[in-house]
């Protein structure tokens, strides 16, 4: 499978799958581990074709273990190799939640900065595909709470490729968050795969600038806030969206400065509300604008229920376009400002 | 002096039960040799006894688990290690970073809390590290460290080089699932890692008929086709050799094994704890098992070591511990401007660099 050229659209998965690869053939202690990432070539087929390229010392298929498997990778970055570790959703991942937040996370500060742990474990999550309530988890506040980690959430194929470049050169543990609703999604590279530049950690970005609302997303929801940006501007709101793109480190000063020009905000998360990401990117703008906002801070964010498997139910509970469309409108009617549109 | 199995026939082998195999004949060392490792033992037993005492003079703070009757376990097992093997091991490891080759005065000063420590004060007495003694850590979580060794050897496999992990545990770790995954990941990759239980039949007051349906645990090697033995842990020559074998094997053949070792534990789980679970017959039958008085008997009677000369070893090594927590004592606590310095090996930039009343935003 060979490269795409950098002018023709790549969906997320080619991209993911030729930056492991390019990495790969760049540094010898990359390698990969995960169940059926060889054989299988991967649940998601992140992998295809890296076992034929590589072989099994480098594309390592492993047990049913997440957490020995996990627990693996971390010493195996301790000795100076760098594992990428596919775990097959995020659902799995808190199998190995011992290895990552009490091992991971703490072996470079807790010996004193005597080893690090240049890991990084994908994973995607997300719902919408009617898998049920243990299939379906955005648990990415888990990580996103602890230092030590890094948690990474790109929403396209050029920033996934740029910040899987990043994740691999870096030399702490990162969660590398995908999302089974964009691995079919598709976007421009800015160059062929072994070109493009390592993204710099811990950058959110303005992917479209605006001047009347701010929206605030990662991973999905950004790609949601992207569309509903385009439809608000035919109405002839000027929205601005922000693309997290990191969750830890978290880059405030780009939410706050957004938020000082538009005076309002949505967030778009696709976990759920109580304690979860929009919580804390709600509290960092009250204290970084509270003098600029002009209304409350909203929060679009999963229904609050274990995620049903019957397509009316699980639709009904998931963050969507519309409902980010409802959330901004209310948000621009709280503000007293002329209304601009007329949309119930 | 172990008795080992392979793994197939493992049932059907007969168990000594306690293991108890005791060296006859004539000893596998020197003199010289007997005396080095009977003086590392004693430097063990100094150091627990100073760290205890320290402990309750209110130098050493949080948990502090002490080798106190698993000397000879200790001693045996690093003697069967190159320097440049590694090791992981749980939270009851201070002799085993002394007989790792750390200095006395750098693991007090770790207990101490103090800026000399092995792992700068960040760790304590449960996460004792040194990169340059192949000290990987001391874990606090039973079992996470086990995973980590098995990690740890394939990077040795993946970059072919010889060296070996050692991987401690104690008998309580043998229930957790991060143990079978190891052994099962290690025994699939066939990866250059021994690990070794110390059983010493008590995960903290849960004995170990209690907690594992399989109480030789040596056997649970069968569960991975892997080689498994278990010897008598108060025995530093038995323990050596046994170790030995089990390293060398893995070495050359890059094949993990299990070694259990029968080290009894001398006090409490941790220096806090009384042992109102142990009866007055077991405490009085401890001191039978006291690994220390049992060779300085041995060597006394062999002509290698006598009274006075233990004495002198003795004063030795108590000036050593003494020396130590001196250096410990007047070492400086950790500057709180270093507070922030070991949180990511990479640095980023939006990183909270706050103290709990400092605001998120200082404009």
């Amino acid at each position: 499978m060979p490269d795409q050229p950098s002018a023709a659209n790549v969906t997320y998965r080619q991209a993911l799958r030729d930056t492991l690869r390019a990495e790969m053939l760049r540094d010898e202690n990359v390698f990969l581990m995960g169940e059926e990432i060889g054989l299988f070539e991967g649940s998601y087929k992140i992998t295809e074709g890296l076992l034929k390229e590589f072989g099994p010392r480098r594309v390592r298929d492993t047990p049913i273990a997440e957490e020995g498997f996990v627990g693996a990778a971390i010493g195996a970055a301790m000795l100076g190799l760098r594992p990428v570790v596919e775990i097959m959703t995020i659902n799995f991942s808190l199998l190995a939640l011992d290895q990552i937040v009490n091992h991971a996370a703490k072996i470079y500060g807790m010996f004193g900065g005597q080893a690090s742990v240049p890991m990084v474990i994908r994973t995607p999550g997300g719902g919408g595909q009617q898998l049920g309530a243990t299939h379906s988890q955005n648990v990415e506040l888990f990580y996103s709470f602890v230092p030590g980690l890094k948690v990474l959430a790109p929403s396209t194929p050029a920033e996934a490729s740029a910040m899987l470049k990043a994740a691999i050169r870096d030399d702490d543990p990162v969660l590398f968050l995908e999302n089974l609703a964009l691995y079919n999604t598709k976007g421009p590279l800015p160059a062929p795969v072994e070109e493009i530049e390592p993204a710099e950690i811990g950058r959110a970005a303005v992917t479209r600038p605006g001047t009347d609302i701010t929206i605030i997303g990662y991973s999905r929801m950004a790609r949601v806030a992207a569309e509903v940006a385009e439809t608000l501007a035919a109405e002839g709101v000027s929205a601005e969206v922000v693309d997290l793109r990191s969750l830890r480190p978290l880059d405030r000063e780009t939410i706050v400065e957004s938020v000082r020009r538009t005076g309002c905000a949505v967030v778009a998360e696709d976990d759920w509300l109580t304690y979860g990401i929009g919580a804390e990117i709600a509290a960092t703008i009250q204290e970084g604008a509270f003098d600029w906002l002009d209304a409350p801070v909203r929060r679009v964010a999963m229904a609050e229920v274990p995620l049903p498997y019957a397509k009316s139910l699980e639709t009904a509970a998931l963050p969507s376009a519309d409902s980010l469309l409802t959330a901004v409108r209310a948000t621009l009617r709280a503000t007293g400002r002329p209304v601009l549109e007329t949309t119930p | 002096m172990a008795e080992t199995t392979q793994a197939a026939p493992a049932r059907a082998r007969r168990t000594r039960g306690n293991g108890a195999a005791r060296p006859k004949a004539a000893p596998s060392a020197d003199a010289g040799t007997l005396i080095g490792y009977y003086r590392q033992m004693l430097l063990i037993r100094r150091f627990e006894e100073r760290a205890a005492r320290a402990y309750t003079e209110a130098k050493i703070g949080g948990y502090c688990h002490l080798n106190l009757g698993e000397e000879a376990t200790v001693v045996g097992l690093m003697a069967a290690l190159r320097p440049a093997d590694y090791l992981f091991t749980n939270y009851r490891e201070h002799g085993y970073a002394l007989a790792k080759g750390i200095g006395a005065d750098r693991v007090m000063a770790e207990l101490y809390g103090r800026s000399t420590g092995v792992s700068k004060g960040w760790g304590g007495s449960m996460h004792l590290f040194d990169a340059e003694a192949r000290l990987l850590g001391g874990y606090g979580i039973v079992g996470g460290q086990v995973p980590l060794a098995a990690g740890a050897a394939l990077a040795v496999s993946y970059k072919g080089g010889d060296e070996v992990v050692m991987c401690h545990m104690g008998d309580g770790t043998t229930a957790i699932g991060a143990f079978h995954e190891s052994l099962n990941i290690a025994g699939l990759w066939d990866l250059p890692v021994v690990f070794v239980v110390i059983n010493n039949g008590l995960g903290m007051g849960t004995t170990v008929e209690n907690s594992a349906a399989e109480p030789e645990l040596y056997r649970r090697g069968a569960a991975y086709r892997m080689e498994s033995a278990r010897v008598d842990g108060t025995d530093v020559l038995a323990v050596r050799d046994a170790a030995r074998t089990a390293v060398e094997r893995a070495r050359a053949e890059s094949r993990p094994y299990l070694l259990e070792t029968l080290s009894p534990r001398l006090k409490g789980h941790s220096v806090v704890d009384p042992a109102r679970y142990r009866s007055k017959e077991e405490k009085e039958g401890l001191k039978a098992a006291d690994p220390l008085a049992r060779m300085a008997l041995e060597l006394e009677e062999a002509g290698i070591l006598s009274h006075d000369e233990r004495d002198r070893l003795d004063a030795e090594v108590t000036a050593e511990v003494d020396a130590a927590a001196a250096f410990a004592d007047a070492s400086p606590a950790p500057e709180v401007s270093t507070l922030f310095d070991y949180t990511y090996a990479t640095p980023v930039p939006g990183e909270l660099r706050r103290l709990p009343a400092d605001p998120v935003f200082r404009s």
